[in-house]
């Protein structure tokens, strides 16, 4: 591995300065378990690494406030998968975060790294997308607000500027009775990158949001306008007509190794269609 | 060690002169970044340690510590032939840089000797690579034993590490618990009943205990694990034949 200068700041205006010195000559370490990873490869070339983990204003928890879930920006998967309200208000989350490498990688891995990686096969990117996330951002201006869809841009891109960090993700907590699901493709049960990943979220209000990746540059979230998805009583072959417009932006690349075009286009109806069905039998479930 | 006396190597054990370190010569073009103090406890002896920030802990525990019982394998996490306890989870060492667990309690598999399931009743000087005889086994390390989960063996400290990270959070875990529990330790001589199986054994409530500790084998005992188990043979235990430096 290459040699680098190792900094630990300890206050956020210090990591956001560091980070805003050394612009494309730094890079932010947080659970390293995609980083050291480039480092150790040499995808990555930081002259200075600058671990965020004594950041004191950055929380490994999670915590309830004003209507919001606020999941710290050094969170770890592991963590989120078992936070009782993640597993109560926010399931895909927590199923997602679940899958998430193994247990090793979830002690580490945290769910703002994930997000600022913006792999198009992020396994939680489409349950923040569901849920519409907000994204906090501090850099050397303050802090801003990002919208989940609006941080995403590309494969690796997001609309992080330069000094600019994650320091938290919050979710609304649902108003509405919801039932929603993560559901995943993968080539092998167990460790293995996702061929397509998905989330959805129906609501008794009649609404229904359905979020995918793997399936082209970066994660797409389509709300459905039919009524036809977030009604519980709607017809199987209704359900497949309804989803084909919010699946049309599908495009996988023919490139991957993991799966071909074709069949993760097939996949993806298959997976949208159980995972519809699972948001409902959840919602069926809610206490009136 | 006395600042400049020796030119400080990244991770060099403190206070120890540069004798018995590597003695080829660095190429000219190396650059060494500069080697920062931290202090970690492993098997819960604190050590004093320089490293330099780009030097993993799998590095630091092998080759400076040489605790060579945590295996360097496929340095992507991906296998888990390096997991270790860090301040009680199950990490890759080879995704975690040494300097970031300053301060931090790092459990190994040279650790694990003695260990009682889910608890951390340690014998002896486990800090040190010595060969551990079979009355300080682990109940884990035990059952792995009585299974003849170990083939090869090199996934095995990996497998014992992710299994004590299990139990410790779970003590009566189910297969697929522990089949998730394991999902990222790779064996490729494919023991993934036997590694099962122990893991499942060890959090039962069966009596296990060493050969020759306590009279006959108990049923089932057979007596190819019987022999492993009474008595130490340093030869067949090379990595843990070399004394700490």
């Amino acid at each position: 591995m290459r040699p680098f200068r190792y900094e630990r700041p300890s206050t956020l205006a210090a990591a956001v300065a560091l980070l805003a010195d050394e612009g494309d000559r730094a890079r932010p370490l947080a659970g390293g378990t995609d980083l050291i990873i480039n480092l150790r490869d040499g995808s990555a070339t930081p002259d200075v690494v600058v671990d965020l983990k004594g950041v004191s204003e950055l929380s490994a928890g999670l915590a309830v406030a004003g209507g919001r879930l606020v999941v710290g920006g050094l969170a770890v998967m592991e963590d989120i998968a078992a936070d009782p309200v993640v597993r109560g208000s926010f399931p895909a989350l927590a199923e997602a975060a679940a899958v998430v490498g193994s247990v090793q990688i979830r002690n580490r891995a945290t769910l703002a790294g994930n997000i600022c990686n913006a792999s198009p096969a992020a396994d939680t990117s489409p349950a923040l997308l569901v849920y519409d996330a907000t994204v906090l951002c501090a850099g050397p201006a303050g802090e801003r607000r990002v919208p989940i869809d609006a941080f995403f841009r590309g494969p690796g891109e997001t609309a992080l500027e330069r000094g600019e960090l994650v320091s938290a993700i919050e979710l609304p907590l649902p108003t509405v009775p919801g039932g929603s699901t993560h559901a995943r493709r993968t080539r092998r049960r167990g460790h293995d990158l996702a061929s397509i990943t998905l989330a959805c979220l129906v609501t008794a209000d009649g609404g229904a949001r359905l979020a995918y990746g793997s399936v082209g540059p970066r994660p797409v979230l389509r709300i459905d306008r039919s009524g036809v998805l977030g009604d519980p009583r709607s017809s199987f072959e209704d359900r497949v007509a309804a989803l084909e417009p919010l699946l049309a932006d599908a495009t996988p690349s023919p490139r991957s190794m993991r799966a071909s075009p074709a069949y993760r286009l097939a996949m993806l109806r298959v997976l949208a269609l159980r995972a519809l069905a699972v948001g409902h039998e959840r919602l069926a479930r809610v206490p009136a | 060690m006395i600042d400049g006396e020796v030119p400080a190597r990244s991770g060099m054990p403190v206070g120890e002169p540069g004798e018995g370190g590597p003695s080829e010569a660095v190429p000219s073009t190396a650059v060494w970044s500069e080697a920062v103090p931290i202090e970690i406890s492993v098997n819960g002896r604190s050590r004093r340690l320089n490293v330099a920030a780009h030097h993993t802990l799998l590095e630091v525990l092998r080759d400076d510590l040489r605790l060579t019982g945590t295996k360097e394998c496929c340095l992507v996490g991906e296998c888990g032939a390096c997991t270790v306890l860090l301040d009680s989870r199950s990490v890759d060492s080879c995704l975690v840089l040494a300097i970031e667990v300053d301060g931090g309690e790092v459990l190994t598999v040279e650790g694990l000797a003695g260990v009682a399931v889910g608890g951390a009743s340690v014998v002896g000087d486990p800090g040190t690579a010595t060969v551990a005889g079979p009355a300080d086994l682990g109940r884990l390390q035990l059952a792995f034993l009585r299974t003849g989960a170990a083939q090869c063996g090199f996934c095995i400290p990996g497998q014992l590490m992710a299994a004590e990270a299990l139990l410790r959070r779970t003590a009566h875990p189910t297969r697929s618990e522990v089949e998730e529990g394991l999902a990222g330790n790779l064996c490729r001589c494919a023991g993934y009943e036997q590694i099962m199986e122990a893991v499942l054994l060890a959090a039962s409530d069966a009596p296990l205990h060493a050969g020759g500790e306590g009279g006959s084998p108990e049923p089932g005992h057979h007596a190819a694990a019987s022999s492993k188990t009474t008595g130490p043979d340093p030869a067949s235990v090379p990595d843990a034949s070399i004394a700490p430096q």
